[in-house]
């Protein structure tokens, strides 16, 4: 006996079973990143008050992804729409555009997440904080004492607690160059830096107390940006990996069963959307407010 | 068949998905305009998440269909709906009930 | 997935022809239901087992702490090195090995976690539901086989992970199956991490089990299986499936976050000010403990109806058909059961009592705690009243189902205090709280999964287990159980609290006073005593299982022979098939023609009628 109602509805629910699969399993999301926002709300309204970063990411590319992922979603619907007109060549062309989308946005979201990375805060003997991105690190060589090297480094690491010769390399930090500026208090880092202000600045490295890059490490804030985006992107790119099978692959289905394909994208549309829907939410939560 | 019917006047509405598509932009231009003014910031905060949820209506609504969709579908959303609501109001509520005179922060 | 269709009425050769592939295809890959429910089955059998041996070990330190280990002190020091450290007496002598307190620690949490996620809830959800629940209501498999298929293997290597972790350098996860922050998150342990990563897994196996089973339940009923003529084990499954779906999700987040604690060095759950063995950790802070403990008993308190449930249904099954009458309260039964899922979802913090929750949101709690308590006495007493007036038939499984109503009588009964806030005080965290969760699941729920077993073995297998074997079987096991876990009451009034590796010897009255300490309120040499007593009775139980494991193995090939396909003479529809059912369980989709406890019905030839019985002209 065949299993029904994989591309038929059921009469007395008018679902098909993938149907019924797909909401079910968009409820559980729902309550996966219901629970994650609950907890921004919670370590937002328990920081201390002026401890919440404002302003600390890209408004422009956070736009941008928006736009993207709307247009995705748009693109995702009429993907289907083509295939219930019967037109296969439609449904390429929308989801091409759909999957270039989702390229577009893991793009752009990896240069934001670069960006965090390459932010330093640098935490000064003399009290004060230095604050900005990094430019380039000279390092001395320990093994000859008057040996200096210069090197450009693209990508450091997570954090420097201290600033003695570690074992590794046998190199101590001689100096830091970023792009930035110097506060007094750490508070006046928590609202958006004007971009006049910002200038070449370079720090010695015995005047480096500790060193810390704006990894989910750093605060509250980028642990729980880093995990909500971290958690979406994952969607994104799931989604896409499906989507792009589908688009692939389908033409076979397609022939055989076209109302059983035409299921399969509405299915995995759905989730498309919902990735959307979660967007939708997190770039005013994490990028306006 | 059946569900070529139930689809049947959701594939001509093209444009009504355009529609959507154009609201969904202007919503997030309102709403990024709207962040750099100061209106308080608790209704800064309330104004964003609105603009947010007719955003996410709209999505859900018109472009996943639940506007055309069945009775299992709405009450499976309608109880996640309750519990993610519940998760967040009680667990903000227990954390923030103190006895009196409490001293935060 | 299928692709072509039977036509055929020689449905068994058909079927056996489809499945064919050789070994791997039909036993390890297989997407076959009944396959993959006796897969979650074995499994699960094997990790009660080995979560049993655990709990073993634990009690022997208890009633002897520090004192080595009999029997398998060298192998179990072989196995995990120096934390079973050598016990050496005054002479130099080494008298074996004993188990120190992190190993103890870990063994508790692992216990927990076995017996829960790896153990109870694969074996009464995914192992009895797979293979029924698609038989119950006539359909040929799950709506989606290949996900079953996966969320068995995600649960294995789940599983797998899990049983790793005791091997790696530090052990397994040692900070409770609750795993609090921020104990859990600066344990340096890798194991805790190992935990963490197997509980994803299984996660994400639940909540594709949970979609497979609401999807079937929904859309593949065979013609005249209306709602209201499921058998109850289904509305059971239904109800379990919807709270591991809503509630896992918010567990799965924290795992995330706690992950991201203890490997990216954030601070979700780790305060300001944060001190470890007297210096300030160096972590940004600004985290919350109690965020965690939400996001956990958000699903730890569902957890336990998903215990339940399912257990209660194989219980209104078994005395249906060993009363030979319809369940009394059918509608009550499945309202109790939905109003039971929803309320589960709101009454998590009664156990956060202590945690400096404020009065109006603990009476909050307490409240939807105490009204949760009604539909599950509805149920309890359902089942109850269903045994007037029938002719009760005393077999192995109905031994087990009877000895389930008053044994979860008083598992339940006893969670009152616990569900009190004021009571709680002096309740929370004790023996108490162990004693009133082991009754409920012990001989609670695992009481109802033997009698699944015994019940449903001659539909698996085709021949019946030994009665007499069973009924030792039943006998030790409750009394044993009950030895076990009453004193337990006892001590915790006493204040014995719970995870103590040395079971609480240094708060007993003896070391107080040997310590020159004058308390009023050390534990006394009675309730110390008590440990022993207990880990006899532990020893007992577990002896008590051997009978049962040879019989579930011996009877495959040597038990008695069924002479019919229904040797029940059950009513449901899974008794209605050959035996084994084939690939595809019905040669074409049966109809339904009554609800689902027909027995004894007046004028009819029989005291049964099944369901799909077509009715007479």
């Amino acid at each position: 006996m065949e299993i029904p109602y994989t591309s038929q509805t059921r009469p007395d629910t008018g679902l098909y079973n993938a149907k019924v699969g797909i909401w079910l399993f968009l409820a559980s999301e729902v309550m996966l990143f219901g629970a994650l926002f609950s907890a921004y709300i919670l370590l937002r309204v328990g920081a201390p008050p002026g401890t919440w970063p404002h302003g600390w990411l890209n408004v422009p590319l956070g736009t941008l992804n928006t736009l993207v992922l709307i247009t995705s979603s748009i693109t995702t619907v009429l993907a289907w729409v083509a295939l219930k007109e019967k037109n296969f060549g439609k449904f390429k062309l929308f989801h091409a555009i759909t999957l270039i989308c989702a390229l577009t946005f893991v793009g752009i979201k990896s240069f934001e997440y670069r960006d965090k990375f390459m932010h330093y805060e640098i935490q000064l003997a003399d009290g004060q904080i230095a604050d900005g991105h990094f430019e380039s690190a000279t390092y001395m060589d320990q093994t000859s004492t008057n040996h200096t090297e210069h090197i450009e480094h693209r990508f450091r690491g997570i954090s420097y607690t201290s600033v003695t010769p570690s074992a590794t390399n046998d190199y101590s930090l001689s100096s830091v160059t970023i792009h930035g500026h110097k506060v007094q208090a750490h508070m006046e880092l928590m609202k958006h830096a004007n971009h006049e202000e910002m200038k070449e600045v370079e720090i010695p490295g015995a005047a480096i107390k500790s060193m810390q890059n704006y990894g989910p490490w750093h605060n509250t804030y980028t642990a729980i940006y880093f995990t909500l985006t971290g958690l979406h992107a994952l969607h994104v790119i799931g989604g896409a990996l499906v989507i792009g099978y589908l688009w692939l692959l389908g033409g076979a289905m397609w022939k055989t069963d076209p109302e059983r394909f035409t299921n399969r994208i509405e299915v995995s549309g759905l989730f498309w959307h919902f990735v959307d829907l979660v967007w939708i939410f997190l770039f005013p939560v994490l990028y306006l407010l | 068949m059946s569900d070529h019917d139930s689809h049947a006047h959701e594939t001509h509405s093209i444009r009504g998905y355009l529609f959507v598509y154009f609201a969904l932009l202007a919503g997030t231009g309102f709403t990024v305009w709207a962040s750099y003014i100061d209106l308080g910031h608790h209704w800064n905060i309330v104004l964003a998440l609105v603009i947010a949820c007719v955003k996410a209506f709209l999505v859900a609504t018109y472009f996943m269909h639940l506007i055309s969709e069945k009775k299992m579908i709405y009450s499976v959303l309608a109880l996640t709906a309750f519990f993610f609501v519940g998760l967040m109001f009680l667990t903000l509520y227990s954390t923030h009930d103190f006895p009196a005179h409490t001293v935060t922060h | 997935m299928q692709v072509t269709t039977h036509a055929s009425s020689h449905a068994g050769a058909h079927e056996a022809h489809h499945e064919e592939g050789g070994f791997f295809r039909k036993y390890i890959f297989s997407t076959d239901h009944k396959v993959i429910g006796i897969q979650y089955g074995v499994t699960a059998l094997f990790f009660l087992l080995f979560g049993f041996s655990l709990m073993l070990m634990m009690r022997w330190q208890i009633a002897h702490p520090g004192q080595a280990l009999p029997f398998i002190g060298s192998l179990v020091h072989a196995l995990v090195g120096d934390t079973a450290p050598a016990v050496i007496d005054k002479a130099g002598h080494l008298l074996g090995y004993s188990i120190s307190a992190d190993l103890y620690n870990s063994f508790g949490a692992m216990h927990g976690t076995i017996m829960v996620f790896l153990g109870v809830v694969p074996l009464a959800f995914a192992a009895f539901g797979n293979y029924l629940v698609p038989l119950m209501i006539g359909a040929p498999d799950m709506a989606f086989p290949r996900v079953n298929m996966a969320s068995y293997q995600a649960y294995v290597l789940g599983g797998l992970i899990m049983l790793v972790s005791f091997f790696i350098p530090g052990g397994a996860a040692r900070a409770g199956w609750t795993s609090y922050s921020p104990l859990a998150t600066t344990i340096a342990t890798d194991g805790q991490t190992f935990w963490l990563i197997g509980m994803i897994f299984l996660i994400t196996s639940s909540l594709l089990g949970a979609v497979n089973f609401i999807v079937t339940i929904i859309q593949l009923r065979a013609p005249g299986m209306t709602w209201m003529r499921m058998p109850f084990f289904v509305w059971a499954q239904f109800v379990t499936s919807f709270i591991l779906l809503l509630a896992f999700p918010p567990l799965e987040a924290a795992g995330v976050m706690q992950f991201m604690d203890r490997v990216a060095g954030t601070s979700f759950f780790l305060p300001t000010g944060l001190a470890i063995g007297g210096k300030l950790a160096n972590i940004s802070g600004g985290g919350s403990p109690l965020l965690w403990q939400h996001l956990f008993w958000f699903l730890g308190h569902p957890e336990v109806y998903v215990l339940i449930l399912p257990a209660m249904g194989i219980v209104a099954e078994v005395i249906a058909n060993n009363t030979r009458k319809p369940i009394w309260g059918y509608k009550s039964l499945v309202y109790s059961a939905l109003a039971v899922g929803f309320l589960s979802f709101i009454v998590w913090a009664h156990h956060m009592y202590m945690t400096g929750m404020g009065q109006r949101v603990a009476t909050f709690f307490q409240t939807t705690t105490m009204i949760i308590s009604i539909p599950s006495v509805i149920i309890l007493t359902c089942l109850f009243i269903s045994l007037w007036g029938g002719s009760i038939r005393f077999n192995t499984p109905m031994l087990f189902v009877l000895a389930f109503l008053p044994m979860f009588g008083i598992g339940g009964l006893t969670g009152l205090p616990l569900g009190l806030s004021y009571a709680d005080l002096h309740l929370h965290d004790t023996y108490y709280v162990i004693a009133h969760f082991h009754y409920v699941v012990a001989p609670g729920t695992i009481f109802a999964l033997f009698a699944g077993v015994y019940y449903w073995y001659p539909k698996m297998t085709g021949r019946m287990m030994s009665e007499f074997w069973g009924k030792v079987h039943f006998w030790l096991s409750l009394i044993f159980m009950n030895m076990i876990f009453q004193p337990m009451f006892l001590q915790g009034m006493a204040g014995m609290l719970r995870r103590m590796a040395d079971g609480g010897a240094n708060y007993s009255a003896a070391h107080l006073n040997e310590m020159g300490v004058t308390a009023v309120g050390g534990l006394s040499p009675f309730i110390m005593s008590l440990h022993t007593w207990i880990l006899w009775s532990a020893v007992g139980l577990g002896l008590a299982q051997i009978p049962f494991i040879i019989n579930f193995f011996w009877s495959i090939k040597n038990g008695k022979k069924v002479e019919s396909d229904n040797p029940w003479h059950a009513t449901t529809l899974e008794w209605q098939t050959p035996t084994p059912p084939p690939h595809g369980n019905f040669a074409k989709a049966p109809t339904v023609y009554r609800g689902p406890y027909e027995y004894s019905a007046p004028g009819h030839a029989t005291d049964f009628t099944p369901q799909n019985e077509p009715p007479k002209k």
